[in-house]
């Protein structure tokens, strides 16, 4: 302690400060060899990002086509899209609570009372149909902000309260759906169109990916603009136009495959949702304070709470939206099965959900991830179902594999936040 | 009559099941003055802190900003009256960059989207009026080092216009070039006539910065000294207690005048 000091020795009077760079800072060398190096460096800093779904993907298309040519064919390929529709944006709801560092394990009953009270209110008592839809997923999201008070305000874990609900809401599903156990869904309602209505003119799919390029080049480039104005390091236009580039070809490719080949149905209206969905829930993660809040009590809640962030509000209210995506998804999974049962959202469907956020990349321990995980996570799970029912391989073998690709995507999960500590990051 | 101080405490008392942290604790802070808060390890300087910064709601005695009686009970609060925390454990999201770091609750937005740029921007003017190194404003802060994980923490006080700036222990993590820029900030601080609590075990820094010095013992009021017209021994003494009362009653008998220019005597 102070005892031994002597006595008003000044701090020595500061130094004129020295412009503020580092030689030992790493600064990304002009043009690719640059971006290369940096990138090298990040994945050896354990920040992988989306490269192992991406490498997935690709192995799971080669190793299927070729066990399997009708894999890569337009009504494989479509189902797969339209499949992935549905529980992704179930995943988008759990990506929201995975960036918290919770969880949600009531994310399937959650489907199927939404798809029940639809069932109910627009078949079995005649309520408008959109109005019904409306309903459902507002069930959804009172559910949701149900599960999130009683784990921010009471202090339940999460895991407990949402294990609660998993089996309540399931009750109250078969009691909504009554003794038969099922509402078939009437041709030419709301909810037989979420999957089953398709753009047929080829306008739709090329307009559509013509759109998202141009739009994703616009924000680069106006981002790159009022960076180079303000003086802050930028994208170079280098950079700006390989990524274009890359999303050029995936999109034109996927409106390719949904116009041209023999079989193929046009654009689907559950892929537009499903892509309305997550440009939508990524602008709000990225771009808004909301969602920086999200990051932060994910990340700290104690230092977001000194912050002076309302931090049981952003819990209870990421409770909800996981509530009202889980119901909107459940929607999908009726218009997919014909109609609403009493088991809709039982059975694997919340395992699927919860592996494709962690295989897309969102960490199991908080405040890392993107949207965008839920889509390439879904598309992992639901290429390998389809390859295995392409292959007519049982449904047992399919839980296994689905089973061990989610440890897989476990294991990077907690290896790479192990190499992300020694790396000194997060 | 002197304008009453910014903030005040009157009698507060605060307790963590078993432990009395703070019993009875009087202190004035006032515009364009540093008050140093000092006591050895566990005399509940942070907890007096926090109370203020509305971390831990007192559970007795009275909170006075500008003479006028409040209620701070949660952080919001206190950044709502113009109180900016440094606190001793930073209180960083490891997972967020040095940007969102310093803007957290308090983002810059336009048409209710983040202003990213303009927020970058003002961080770097920020943090080059500190001259610290920071390898990018654009890294988590997982990735700083201790000092520079402390300067962010209190280049993020500054963010805001505060009316009040507590600074707990904020130069332990610091090299001698960083502390001597942070001393030149306090001071910057008094020159701007905001109120400034020091927290610091270091008696040099202490006596170079402050006007005035409270001490703590045990959770109670131990004397508040001049720095003009007090030795670092009779500081020393205060914290440890080794010489007790008597050192507390020459000061509150000698210490109404001071040689600091421009300072009104404690009321
Ligand atoms: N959250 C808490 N819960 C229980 N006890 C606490 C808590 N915070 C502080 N205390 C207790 O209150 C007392 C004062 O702690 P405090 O952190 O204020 O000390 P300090 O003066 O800041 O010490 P240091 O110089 O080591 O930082 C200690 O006995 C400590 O154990
Ligand atoms: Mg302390």
């Amino acid at each position: 302690m102070s005892e031994q000091q002597t006595t008003g020795t000044a701090p020595p009077a500061p130094a004129p400060a020295p412009a503020a760079t580092d030689p030992r800072l790493l600064v990304r060398e002009k043009g690719f060899a640059g971006y290369l190096e940096e990138f090298a460096r990040r994945i050896r800093g354990g920040e992988l990002g989306s490269v192992p779904v991406i490498v997935g993907l690709l192995v799971i298309a080669v190793v299927f086509q070729f066990k399997n040519r009708h894999f890569l064919s337009a009504d494989s390929l479509t189902n797969i899209g339209v499949y992935t529709s549905g529980m992704g944006i179930m995943a988008v709801g759990i990506v929201f609570v995975l960036l918290l560092g919770e969880i949600d394990l009531s994310v399937g009953s959650v489907a199927g009372v939404g798809a029940a009270v639809w069932a109910v209110l627009s078949v079995t008592h005649g309520v408008d149909d959109w109005l019904a839809v409306l309903i459902a997923v507002a069930a959804g999201g009172v559910i949701g902000l149900l599960h999130g008070f009683f784990f921010a305000r009471i202090g339940v874990p999460a895991f407990v309260v949402t294990l609660a609900g998993f089996l309540g809401w399931s009750g109250l599903q078969i009691w909504l759906m009554g003794k038969e156990g099922s509402i078939n869904t009437p041709s030419g309602s709301v909810v037989e169109d979420l999957t089953g209505y398709y753009f047929e003119d080829k306008a739709w799919a090329y307009g559509l990916a013509l759109v998202a390029v141009l739009a994703y080049a616009g924000s680069l480039l106006l981002d790159t603009r009022r960076r180079r104005a303000a003086a802050l390091p930028f994208r170079p236009l280098g950079e700006i136009a390989l990524r274009t580039g890359a999303v050029a070809v995936i999109a034109f490719a996927v409106a390719y495959v949904l116009n041209e080949p023999s079989g193929a149905r046009g654009l689907p209206l559950a892929l537009v949702l499903f892509l309305a969905v997550l440009v939508l829930a990524d602008f709000v993660v990225r771009r808004t304070g909301y969602g920086r809040r999200i990051f932060a009590v994910g990340g700290n809640a104690e230092a977001a709470r000194r912050a002076g962030i309302n931090v049981d509000r952003v819990r209870i209210t990421v409770f909800g939206i996981s509530g009202m995506l889980a119901a909107f998804g459940g929607l999908f999974i009726a218009s997919l099965s014909g109609g609403a049962t009493k088991n809709l959202g039982s059975g694997n469907t919340l395992m699927n959900v919860i592996a494709a956020a962690v295989i897309g990349g969102t960490s199991l321990f908080g405040g890392r991830g993107k949207i965008w995980s839920a889509l390439l996570g879904m598309l992992v799970i639901q290429s390998i179902q389809q390859g295995l029912n392409l292959l007519g391989m049982a449904s047992e073998i399919q839980y296994m594999i689905t089973g061990a690709v989610l440890l897989a995507a476990v294991v990077i999960d907690s290896v790479s936040r192990r190499t992300q500590k020694t790396a000194g990051r997060t | 009559m002197s304008a009453p101080p910014v903030l005040a405490l009157r009698g507060v008392s605060k307790r963590f099941g078993a432990v009395q942290a703070l019993t009875d604790v009087t202190l004035e802070i006032r515009a364009g003055e540093v008050v140093a808060l000092v006591g050895d390890n566990g005399a509940g300087k942070s907890t007096l802190v926090k109370t203020v910064s509305g971390v831990h709601p007192v559970d007795d005695g009275a909170i006075e900003w500008q003479g006028a009686p409040v209620r701070i009970g949660k952080p919001h609060d206190a950044q709502a009256l113009g109180v900016a925390t440094v606190y001793q454990d930073l209180a960083l999201c490891d997972n967020l960059d040095v940007v969102a770091n310093l803007y957290l609750g308090s983002e810059l937005r336009t048409a209710g989207v983040l202003d990213e740029i303009a927020m970058e921007k003002r961080a770097k003017e920020l943090l080059d009026t500190l001259s610290i190194r920071i390898p990018s404003v654009r890294i988590p802060v997982a990735a700083l080092s201790g000092g520079q994980r402390q300067v962010v923490a209190i280049a993020r006080a500054l963010i805001g216009d505060p009316k009040v700036v507590i600074l707990d222990e904020p130069t332990a993590a610091l090299g001698v070039e960083q502390t001597a820029q942070v001393l030149d900030l306090v001071e910057r601080l008094r020159e701007r006539d905001l109120a400034v609590v020091l927290i610091s075990h270091n008696m040099a820094d202490v006596l170079a910065v402050a006007d005035r010095v409270a001490v703590l013992r045990l959770g109670r009021n131990n004397g508040v000294f001049d720095v003009a017209d007090t030795t670092h021994e009779e500081i020393v003494a205060a914290i440890t207690g080794a010489s007790d009362n008597a050192v507390t009653r020459r000061t509150a008998r000698t210490g109404r005048r001071t040689g600091r220019p421009a300072k009104e005597a404690r009321a």
